[in-house]
């Protein structure tokens, strides 16, 4: 097992400075985990732009659904509220990379997205219904898995939000698809 | 605006606290050795729900999307679509997949090749073994 060494530090300082310890230096020490914790920026920012990708692809998922004259209006009007979740998701993100001193992923082209998500095929509403629940479930469980990969808490956060908007998502296109519950739990991750 | 000093009080609190910190950190580590048991045995139906629901989100069989398509991705050399725009992380790797080294990508992406832009993680290892069993039916499918 490896040793922390900021720990181990901390230790050996407490160690041999106990008694003179003034409580400025107590402070400082206790600012030093934090500042061990700030990670990997352009490790972080790598993670989150492949999530910007994935509601890049979400984003133009639902616009070809939206074109498509496929879609009740109610139903559209439900996609085009999903579509702008996603855009917000996508800023969010794009906001925390610019932090982070990255720089953000562009989006593929319409045409891109529609031959990689194989669009052309889609012939009725649950075609199009069944295309966007494969790729919010798909979503939350991406998002899910990303959390223990993330350095810092407050990204962790970001992705676990946007995990749970998807995984609402889902759960209504499940039920306008007329999918059962699922009966187990968990139902992600 | 006036720094307020941290009252004795609150440094006593403090020095306590990490002092009882310190005691119990200073414990001798635990030597943590992984057993040597052989890995589980896939499900390839297993792996083909799995892959649909968890790796579905960024990856398809036969198109490249946010990651590399996957048909044939067991026995390849890392990195080796070329159509795909990899990160210099991958470009770097040089591995061949197989069921070793996809469950060590499976397991932690970023530890394998920092830099990566993966970093979904497929914490159980039963999951891992189905999965890797299902791409590894499909790459012969070519």
């Amino acid at each position: 097992m490896i040793e922390n060494p900021i720990s181990s530090s901390r230790r050996s300082i407490l160690a041999g400075t106990a008694g003179t310890l003034s409580a400025a230096g107590l402070l400082a020490l206790l600012d030093r985990p934090a500042r061990a914790a700030a990670g990997n920026p352009a490790q972080d920012a790598q993670l989150l732009n492949a999530a910007v990708a994935l509601e890049d692809e979400g984003i133009a998922a639902y616009q070809i659904g939206a074109e498509s004259k496929l879609l009740s209006p109610d139903v559209l009007k439900v996609a085009v509220t999903f579509q702008g979740h996603h855009k917000q998701h996508r800023d969010d993100l794009l906001a925390a990379i610019k932090r982070l001193g990255g720089t953000g992923a562009q989006p593929k082209t319409q045409a891109q997205y529609a031959t990689e998500l194989g669009t052309a095929s889609l012939k009725d509403q649950n075609g199009v219904l069944r295309l966007a629940l494969k790729l919010e479930r798909g979503a939350t469980n991406a998002y899910l898995g990303l959390i223990t990969s993330l350095d810092q808490p407050d990204l962790s956060l970001l992705v676990a939000r946007n995990a749970a908007d998807e995984s609402f998502h889902a759960a209504v296109l499940g039920h306008v698809l007329g999918e059962p519950i699922p009966t187990k739990a968990p139902m992600f991750g | 605006m006036p720094i307020r000093r941290p009252s004795l009080h609150a440094a006593i609190i403090l020095f306590a606290a990490l002092e009882f910190g310190a005691a119990h950190a200073a414990a001798p580590p635990v030597r943590m050795t992984a057993p040597q048991s052989p890995p589980p045995s896939g499900s390839t139906s297993r792996g083909a729900e799995i892959y649909e629901t968890k790796c579905g989100a960024c990856h398809s069989l036969d198109q490249n999307r946010i990651g590399p398509k996957h048909r044939g991705v067991y026995g390849r050399k890392s990195a080796s679509v070329p159509d795909f725009s990899y990160t210099p992380a991958l470009k770097k790797l040089n591995v061949v997949w197989n069921a070793a080294t996809l469950d060590r990508w499976l397991q932690n992406p970023t530890a394998m090749a920092p830099g990566t832009a993966m970093g979904f993680r497929l914490t159980s290892a039963q999951d891992r073994a189905d999965v890797i069993a299902y791409l590894k039916q499909e790459s012969a499918k070519r």
